[in-house]
């Protein structure tokens, strides 16, 4: 019986799979599930609780996604991926969308055909070292073996690094993170790279960071943001602005806690358009119109979003920095809601 | 002849003697000792060294275990707890077993499915593996793949019923069909399961809440329940198809002689991971974004492929290995050759392979953990991603991986005794 409706639905699809391609936003809401392509696991962006629910940054971006097209933050299917899974995921159709802390470089853009809808989170890559090996700079780091996690940028970063600045190392090729750390806590190697804010929030989870230090070089621009594929700009368009939502709801100072109320109708015309209450924004976006408020009434604006799963207060406890609204000195800016 | 000498001599002694005990070095512990761990310079060194190494162990690991950390919520808390004083964090197994076991995704509430249905294995499997157990049993093994799709998977119990209902079917068109030939008997089964299911089908379709248990579907499985999935169903598959393998390859029919052969040879000469690999990625590309066949089916397949080309080339060693004269015997009996193939050969060459097969068993039980690599959450899969990289246990490393362990080497030490209890059990040579 199975076997025969697969092989029906087989012909079928096969048949139509040069229309179906475009359509990924009707795909979403016929399926009425969104499948989101996160990690295996990255503390503080992307793991399992005890009761098996995803938490996190990028899952947070997920569920907003979900909550403003299905109007459902729990109607998301979230697929794990590795670090070398992850595109071909993408490109095979089996996610709709990838939010798994990935770089936004050229050749992930251009070449690989996708399409990098904004960044959540700007980050460079770091060096950890025993601060018993007395190195205060990632220069000193001539002959030094290195752990890195393969099948990302950080690789080539280092590989540039250090050819740039002509000194050599070994590196120590590691598929996760966490085996990553494991490897440096046991000495495998001098030095671990990554980004630097997986960095500081491993160090808060050893048994003794006093004893590690951050060096001060940040040795690449690692900007990480949500992807989709290229040629279905509907769909780009729909996780874009729904980020971005995000990130004005902060700006302008919509909360998950007063989003409610200030749907009531406010003197900002900006408010009102982003809330839905003023033009037809959600309806260009082939939403309703309150797509926008569903969106942050799930884990609220981007710094709520920010605060309960890697701020200061949170084991993880990475300071807002480069993160901060471009208000408050940071990167973060949305283009305008109108 | 008795009283020859009964008045020459003064005293008869008419009594044994009793035995004078040993010298004390000779005796008990300290013979045992001197014999065993002090029977010359070099052994004396290598048991003071032995001791000295097992008593590192003790000393290491003890205070490991006693001074073990339970029912705290996170590693720091353990920190806090522990102080350096080297007691585990188990407080983590505590927490996160029933992901262990049963994955992240696995509603808790159906918990009680899977464990169910990992006791009706027992049940399954006996009289395949006890052949002194009624043979009515054998009936429920025919059932259990049916019942245990349906406890583990859930959804409507006409599913399974339908499957089952299929094969049962095409068996009595075989049995009917058999008579005018094999071939035909083949594919009017075939064509009559097919048939069932298609017909059949229609009726799922239309009561899909039949006696339905909640649904759980595929990418949810994980934990050492997927571990016990993919080996139980690749193992039960390989064999009968690393049998058909076997004799494929010394089949005198071309086709089919090379067939197997390029089957077996290019399973053999690629890595497991990357037919994992293609199954989870690149299979991917080739179906349509919205039919793509189950993950862990696919997952399946390529284990079983592996696998019976492995089983193969044992059996083939078993079949090389039988006498030429057993062959001829069967044929100077007049058997055809699925009667000598039957009665003959297999039993006998089945039982020198036994401890192949049981190799090739227990090495792919441990390969399913190769799973994790193509992010399926299975109990390696679990604790690398999610437990190892959250928050609250990132850093436990030995406790996780001695449960893992734990559970793994409990199941492969059971098949290996089994395996030997059988192997006694056959063995009718005179050695």
């Amino acid at each position: 019986m199975k076997t025969s409706v697969f092989i029906g639905a087989l012909t079928v699809a096969g048949l139509s799979a040069g229309v179906a391609a475009a359509g990924t936003l009707d795909d979403v809401k016929a399926r009425d599930m969104l499948n989101c392509g996160v990690t295996t696991g990255v503390p503080g962006f992307a793991e399992p609780d005890a009761n098996g629910e995803w938490q996190g940054f990028d899952v947070a971006v997920c569920r907003a996604v979900a909550a403003a097209v299905l109007g459902d933050s729990t109607k998301v299917q979230f697929v794990p991926t590795t670090g070398k899974t992850r595109f071909t995921a993408l490109a095979s159709g089996e996610i709709d969308m990838l939010a798994r802390n990935t770089t936004w470089t050229f050749s992930r853009d251009v070449d690989l055909k996708f399409e990098f809808i904004g960044i959540n989170y700007y980050d460079g890559q770091g060096f950890m070292v025993p601060s018993a090996l007395g190195v205060s700079s990632a220069k000193d780091l001539d002959g030094a073996t290195v752990c890195i996690q393969t099948g990302t940028t950080t690789e080539l970063n280092l590989a540039d690094f250090f050819r740039a600045n002509n000194i050599s190392y070994e590196p120590v090729p590691i598929e996760t993170g966490a085996e990553a750390v494991q490897q440096y806590l046991a000495g495998a190697c001098d030095v671990y790279t990554t980004d630097a804010s997986a960095l500081a929030a491993q160090r808060a989870n050893f048994e003794t960071p006093g004893d590690h230090v951050l060096l001060p070089e940040i040795v690449s621009k690692e900007p990480l943001g949500p992807l989709v594929r290229h040629g279905d700009n509907e769909w780009g368009d729909v996780v874009r602005w729904t980020l971005n939502a995000l990130i004005t709801a902060e700006e302008l100072g919509v909360t998950s806690e007063n989003a409610e109320e200030l749907a009531g109708g406010t003197d900002n015309p900006e408010v009102n358009r982003l809330l839905g209450t003023e033009g037809t924004l959600g309806e260009m976006l082939g939403l309703d119109a309150e797509w926008a408020k569903r969106a942050i009434m799930t884990g609220g604006n981007y710094g709520e979003i920010f605060s309960t799963n890697i701020g200061e207060e949170t084991p993880i406890g990475l300071a807002r920095g480069l993160n901060a609204q471009w208000t408050d000195g940071g990167l973060i800016y949305s283009p305008p809601f109108r | 002849m008795s009283d020859t000498h009964a008045q020459t001599v003064a005293f008869v002694r008419h009594t044994e003697i009793p035995p004078a005990p040993p010298p004390p070095g000779q005796t008990g512990a300290v013979k045992w000792m001197r014999e065993n761990l002090f029977s010359g310079p070099f052994n004396t060194i290598m048991t003071l060294l032995g001791v000295y190494i097992v008593y590192t162990l003790v000393v290491g690991i003890f205070p490991w275990i006693a001074n073990g950390v339970w029912g705290v919520d996170n590693i720091r808390e353990c920190r806090e707890i522990t102080q350096g004083n080297g007691g585990a964090c188990f407080a983590v197994i505590e927490q996160r077993w029933q992901q262990l076991l049963f994955g992240f995704e696995y509603p808790s509430s159906e918990y009680w499915r899977p464990t169910f249905a990992f006791v009706l294995l027992f049940v399954a499997v006996a009289p395949v593996l006890f052949l002194n157990l009624p043979r009515i049993m054998l009936a429920f093994t025919g059932i259990y793949p049916f019942l245990a799709y349906f406890l583990i998977w859930g959804g409507t119990i006409l599913i399974p019923i339908t499957a089952l209902l299929g094969f049962v079917v095409g068996y009595f068109a075989f049995r009917r069909l058999e008579r005018n030939s094999f071939a035909a008997g083949l594919f009017g089964a075939v064509a009559a399961a097919l048939i069932t299911w298609w017909v059949t089908g229609f009726l799922v379709q239309a009561a899909p809440n039949f006696l339905a248990l909640p649904e759980v579907a595929s990418r949810n499985m994980g934990g050492f329940m997927l571990n016990m999935i993919l080996g139980t169903v690749c193992v039960s598959l390989s064999l009968p198809i690393g049998i058909a393998l076997a004799l494929g390859r010394q089949s005198h029919m071309p086709i089919i002689k090379w067939i197997c052969v390029i089957f077996i040879e290019f399973i053999r000469g690629v890595p497991l991971i990357t037919l994992l690999f293609v199954a989870n990625v690149v299979l991917a590309y080739f179906f349509p974004p919205e039919t793509s066949l189950d993950l862990i089916l696919r997952v399946i397949i390529m284990i079983t492929m592996f696998s019976s080309a492995y089983i193969a080339e044992v059996i083939r060693g078993g079949l090389a290995a039988l006498p030429r004269g057993q062959y001829e015997a069967a044929d100077s009996l007049g058997l055809d050759y699925a009667q000598a193939t039957r009665l003959i050969i297999m039993p006998q060459a089945l039982k020198i392979s036994i401890p192949g097969i049981v190799n090739v068993a227990v090495g792919l039980f441990k390969d399913t953990t190769l799973v994790s690599v193509i992010s399926m959450f299975d109990l390696v899969g679990m604790i690398r991603g999610p437990i190892l990289s959250s928050t609250d246990w990132a850093g436990v490393y030995w406790e996780l991986w001695a449960f893992a362990s734990v559970l793994f080497f409990v199941v492969c030490y059971g098949i290996s005794q089994y395996s030997q209890w059988l192997e006694r059990k056959l063995q009718t040579g005179h050695r």
